[in-house]
């Protein structure tokens, strides 16, 4: 079994905040139902960009709900302006850690809230940039890049455990690696 | 709490019978079965029956078993002695669905040593595509090694008559029997089996042991290369506590086998009708006829499986999932994957495997635990809305 925090466990079995939010105005959608973890975020967000309410409807393992309910508990009373600096860390710190391989839920939930920020701000979220790598997640290189520069990954099941980017078909594998390499070679 | 085990596919209990048998073994009786003296040599005899023991079990004969230290050991094993039997041969034929236990074996040979394999695909049921199966043999073929029931599904290969097949073309046919012992009956004599693995675990003896059945006439080549153990197939000091222990639960599978197919059959049934009549959005995954009797593996939409099984822990019920967040792979099973198993209920999909020793007030516990934790992942899910997928 998973090794999980009491927070873990506790945000999982008692999640803040399920549900959808009546007057919500911004959503952030992630995930999808093939990948086997999605998060629906609803922002209730007052003139002065302030979240009065969060909540959250997701699909997934015991640390996508924890993780979903500790970034509603996280952002609500922020303006969207403190919540955009949200990151996965702080959404695993949260919860007092995510074992590795569950990393990609705190990832996530940081995800959504971007897109839900958007959502209530009127900006697209334009395609995204750089080469897709995999296919099954649909990661770019780009994306790979920022991930392992940020945490310091040094294998690709480490990108995996991040982005899930190679989980799938296993396709790319190689192509991650190279990528990889090519971080590393720049230092 | 009380445990409601119903992950019987993972391990059993190991029985009490068994248990009672081992003991002595383990304190006082601990001699080397080689040994020329009495003291060893009484450790020896019991060795010899438990031997026969399990040769009765499967219509063996005594000589034809060999003793491993488990299923995944007998099943590398019975794959090098094959490839080592015909070294110019470079082909192995198999499945898409096999246990890890030799599928990475397979990967491997593939990789490292320039093997050809062939993995036969199965359809949406779980049954193997046998028109493929037998166009694909050919003259490079140096082995046929295909599961009898699969660890996941419980869905059953027709080992009999695939068997026969392969041995009319002269190709090795080995047997991953892990699943499939003690829960539906196996008679080397009348299968074309060349080899067949099992495991103590599966059938209420402890882990760490398990059998290769080598049909007699077949230049088996050791796997473990040491001493003249085992008449030199396997090297190393006999487990005894664990064969003796493997020998008596193969006397009481024998006995129980017949409770497999009428009481364990109907405590599944009633589980498997059950929950799809009181859970919307449910299907069983496999052949509903071609299946162990003890196996009910049931998908539910639009929830993922690790949070089923951590909730159903919660209350003691122990089942297994499918889903990749209890793998630490990200898909979910390879099974599913072969089956092509919807992602709807791919994710959320629970394995029950049962034993002689659960009951009727087991499954209703099972059944009214999981009706109320499948309604409170559906209510947090963005898939379900109004009792059904959105």
């Amino acid at each position: 079994m998973w090794d999980y925090t009491d927070q873990v466990k506790d945000h999982f079995l008692n999640p803040r905040n399920v549900g959808e939010l009546k007057g919500a105005n911004a959503i952030g959608e992630t995930g999808s139902l093939n990948c086997g973890d999605a998060l629906r975020l609803y922002l209730k967000v007052n003139k002065n960009e302030r979240i009065m309410d969060a909540s959250f409807m997701t699909f997934g393992c015991a640390s996508a709900v924890a993780s979903s309910s500790a970034l509603t508990e996280i952002i609500k009373g922020m303006t969207l302006d403190e919540a955009a600096k949200i990151t996965n860390d702080d959404i695993s710190d949260y919860l007092g850690g995510l074992p590795k391989a569950k990393m990609h839920c705190s990832v996530m939930g940081q995800s959504a809230l971007k897109k839900a920020i958007a959502n209530f701000r009127g900006v697209q979220i334009l395609s995204k940039p750089g080469q897709l790598v995999c296919e099954c997640f649909e990661v770019t290189d780009l994306e790979i890049i920022d991930a392992v520069k940020a945490n310091g990954l040094e294998t690709t099941e480490d990108v995996t455990n991040y982005l899930k980017a190679g989980g799938g078909c296993g396709q790319c594998l190689d192509r991650i690696e190279e990528v990889l390499e090519s971080v590393k070679a720049k230092g | 709490m009380k445990i409601v085990y119903t992950d019987n596919n993972a391990t059993t209990k190991v029985a009490d019978e068994v248990i009672e048998e081992m003991l002595p073994y383990f304190g006082e009786l601990y001699g080397n079965p080689s040994s020329m003296h009495t003291f060893g040599d009484q450790v020896g005899k019991k060795v010899k029956e438990a031997r026969q023991r399990v040769a009765d079990f499967i219509n063996a004969d005594p000589d034809e078993i060999v003793f491993t230290s488990c299923g995944t050991e007998s099943d590398n094993a019975a794959i090098n002695a094959a490839l080592l039997a015909f070294p110019e041969k470079k082909h192995i034929i198999t499945s898409n669905v096999e246990h890890p236990a030799i599928n990475n074996l397979y990967q491997h040979l593939k990789k490292t040593k320039g093997y050809e394999v062939t993995f036969i695909p199965v359809d949406k049921k779980g049954l193997l595509d046998l028109d493929l199966l037998y166009k694909s043999m050919s003259d490079n073929t140096a082995i046929v090694s295909l599961m009898w029931a699969n660890n996941e599904t419980g869905v059953l290969f027709p080992i009999e008559e695939i068997a026969k097949k392969v041995n009319e073309k002269g190709i090795l046919f080995h047997t991953d029997a892990v699943q499939a012992m003690g829960k539906i009956p196996i008679d080397v004599k009348k299968t074309n089996v060349d080899m067949l693995s099992f495991s103590g675990h599966k059938i209420h003896a402890p882990k760490g042991i398990g059998v290769l059945y080598v049909k007699k006439g077949f230049k088996f080549s050791p796997f473990l290369i040491g001493g003249h153990q085992e008449k030199g197939r396997r090297g190393g000091t006999e487990n005894t506590v664990s064969i003796i222990g493997f020998g008596k639960a193969c006397e009481l599978a024998g006995k129980n086998l017949p409770i497999m197919n009428t009481r364990v059959r109907e405590l599944r049934d009633y589980l498997q009708t059950q929950l799809l009549e009181k859970i919307p959005g449910s299907s069983v995954n496999g052949d509903l006829e071609q299946r162990l009797p003890n196996t009910l593996y049931i998908g539910f939409d639009a929830v993922e499986g690790e949070s089923i099984l951590l909730m159903l822990d919660r209350e003691g019920i122990c089942a297994s999932s499918g889903s990749a967040c209890t793998s630490g792979s990200l898909d979910p099973s390879h099974v599913l994957m072969a089956m092509k198993v919807p992602f709807k209920s791919a994710h959320g999909s629970i394995r029950f495997s049962l034993s002689h020793y659960n009951t009727k007030e087991e499954m209703d516990i099972i059944i009214t635990t999981l009706v109320p934790v499948i309604q409170k992942l559906r209510d947090m899910s963005p898939f379900w809305k109004d009792g059904k997928m959105v």
